[in-house]
């Protein structure tokens, strides 16, 4: 039966309840702030961090050839997964534009597959042709809205954890997963994964569990500074390590090698979508990501364009006034021949040009603990 | 500054005149819906405001918002500790956070300024 209503994750009356400023995202409401963005970006740089990430796409695959199929539509190698073990990888299109960027998991009950909440319908519908074009025995399933996510981010992620969950992480490397029984008996997909540049996890358990363990875990971070953290901390988190984000430095027209994850296409692996048209991009990407440094505070926002005297040479991606760095910066895509460090460029913000410089990315990079 | 005795723009600046000087500032409910606040561009003294038409912007981590003249007049002074340190307009928008003097025009004010109960009952629809 099907009762439509507006996609809400299991922790939508909390957000509600608790200062949720509350946005459409992707067709879903979600907390854009609790307080303001700079508090619960210091709280994941400083402590630690909660994010509701329910509204991401997680599409479950079984059968004996789940693993082609995921092969033929992705762009990275699916059979170099090890048990447990994580992928960060693409869905292009035949033009080697990109229809979103994923992570794969390999879990003994089979493959798993997390997109991005905007994305989701078209990433179903990529996976489908694939499937229809190659007939391979396998089925998938959209767990997205019985499954909720919790992402616990900062250099305080592991002790907020550890005290809800003991020593379910020990051993976890990063981008590796594991089920774990959370308070004795939730079944829970525990990650070393996340998308702020810090030490972190992201949980996956039965939405009806959602809400005790959200708070359990705010409680456990409380001596670290915890704090509930909404869609624009997550933004400026990512942007400052210098993570993509769908929609700004990748699209159907950006081609991987520009973006500068070309890393995740293995073009030796095989036959798969797109593979013809990203050997070209390989050779000749048409453009770099650039870090930019701006004189200015004001921020140089998605499309703003950028140019070399009076030439413009590429377009703004992501910016904005980085919490941690206290600059204004921004991603953008230029022509490779501008993009070299120290290259000084100018921005058009509003009308206005601001002297901007090319610096290297990510702009954050995280203290290593030493272990 | 008694916000109850201000005027207000639809589009959240507030005005109090004073003789044929009026002040303008950002309202406290625009200050809290922008948060984070990163920049703000005010325009030089002696410039010539037209009623209704940007005078500048302030500019947060989520957005750039244009300051928008509730009156017309000519800017016959600026406040330049709130450029100098967005705080102040954070904590105090009815006060030391005031952002324009202008020497009006006409001592009438626009008729599309609301009063404070009006404003209020427009942001509280606007916060549903």
């Amino acid at each position: 039966m099907i009762t439509p209503q507006e996609p809400r994750t299991p922790l939508y009356d909390w957000h509600r309840a608790h200062g949720g400023r509350m946005v459409d995202f992707a067709g879903w409401q979600m907390p854009v702030q609790y307080t303001t963005i700079v508090e619960e970006h210091h709280a994941v740089r400083r402590g630690v961090g909660l994010f509701d990430v329910s509204h991401m796409g997680r599409l479950t695959f079984q059968g004996p050839q789940a693993e082609g199929w995921l092969e033929a539509a992705t762009t990275n190698h699916v059979a170099r997964l090890t048990n447990g073990q994580i992928q960060y990888s693409l869905l292009a299109n035949d033009d080697g534009g990109l229809i979103d960027d994923i992570l794969v998991y390999r879990m003994h009950f089979g493959l798993l597959m997390v997109c991005n909440a905007s994305n989701r319908i078209a990433v179903v519908d990529q996976l489908a042709k694939v499937l229809f074009a190659g007939k391979y025995d396998a089925i998938s399933a959209d767990r997205t809205h019985e499954v909720a996510m919790i992402a616990v981010q900062g250099p305080a992620a592991a002790a907020t954890l550890h005290a809800v969950a003991p020593n379910a992480a020990d051993g976890l490397g990063y981008y590796h997963a594991k089920i774990i029984k959370l308070f004795g008996t939730v079944d829970t997909i525990l990650s070393r994964t996340g998308y702020t540049g810090e030490d972190g996890f992201e949980l996956m358990l039965p939405s009806e569990e959602a809400v005790r363990t959200w708070e359990a875990l705010l409680a456990a971070g409380a001596p670290y500074g915890a704090k509930p953290c909404g869609l624009g901390a997550r933004d400026t988190l990512r942007f400052e390590a210098a993570m993509p984000l769908y929609g700004h430095e990748l699209s159907a027209t950006t081609n991987p090698y520009a973006a500068s994850i070309g890393w995740a296409v293995k073009l030796r692996k095989g036959e798969f979508v797109g593979r013809a048209a990203l050997e070209k991009f390989k050779k000749d990407p048409g453009a770099t990501r650039v870090g930019l440094r701006l004189d200015s505070k004001r921020i140089a926002r998605q499309g703003a364009e950028v140019f070399a005297g009076d030439s413009k040479v590429g377009e703004v991606t992501s910016g904005t006034f980085a919490p941690t760095l206290e600059q204004s910066l921004a991603m953008a895509l230029v022509d490779p021949s501008h993009a070299a460090e120290g290259a000084t460029l100018e921005v058009d913000v509003r009308g206005r040009r601001e002297r901007a410089i090319v610096v290297p990315l990510p702009f954050y990079k995280r203290p290593r603990a030493v272990e | 500054m008694d916000p109850k005795a201000l005027k207000y723009s639809p589009t959240h600046e507030w005005v109090h005149l004073d003789g044929d000087i009026a002040t303008v500032g950002l309202s406290k409910f625009a200050v809290d819906q922008l948060t984070d606040l990163i920049v703000i561009d005010l325009p030089p003294v002696g410039k010539t405001l037209v009623a209704g038409k940007s005078f500048g912007e302030v500019e947060s981590v989520k957005s750039v918002n244009d300051l928008y003249a509730p009156v017309a007049g000519e800017v016959v002074a600026v406040n330049d500790a709130v450029a100098a340190n967005l705080q102040i307009l954070a904590e105090h928008p009815f006060d030391e956070g005031w952002l324009i003097k202008v020497k009006v025009d006409s001592t009438t004010l626009p008729a599309d300024l609301l009063d404070f109960d009006v404003y209020e009952k427009k942001i509280a629809d606007e916060a549903h």
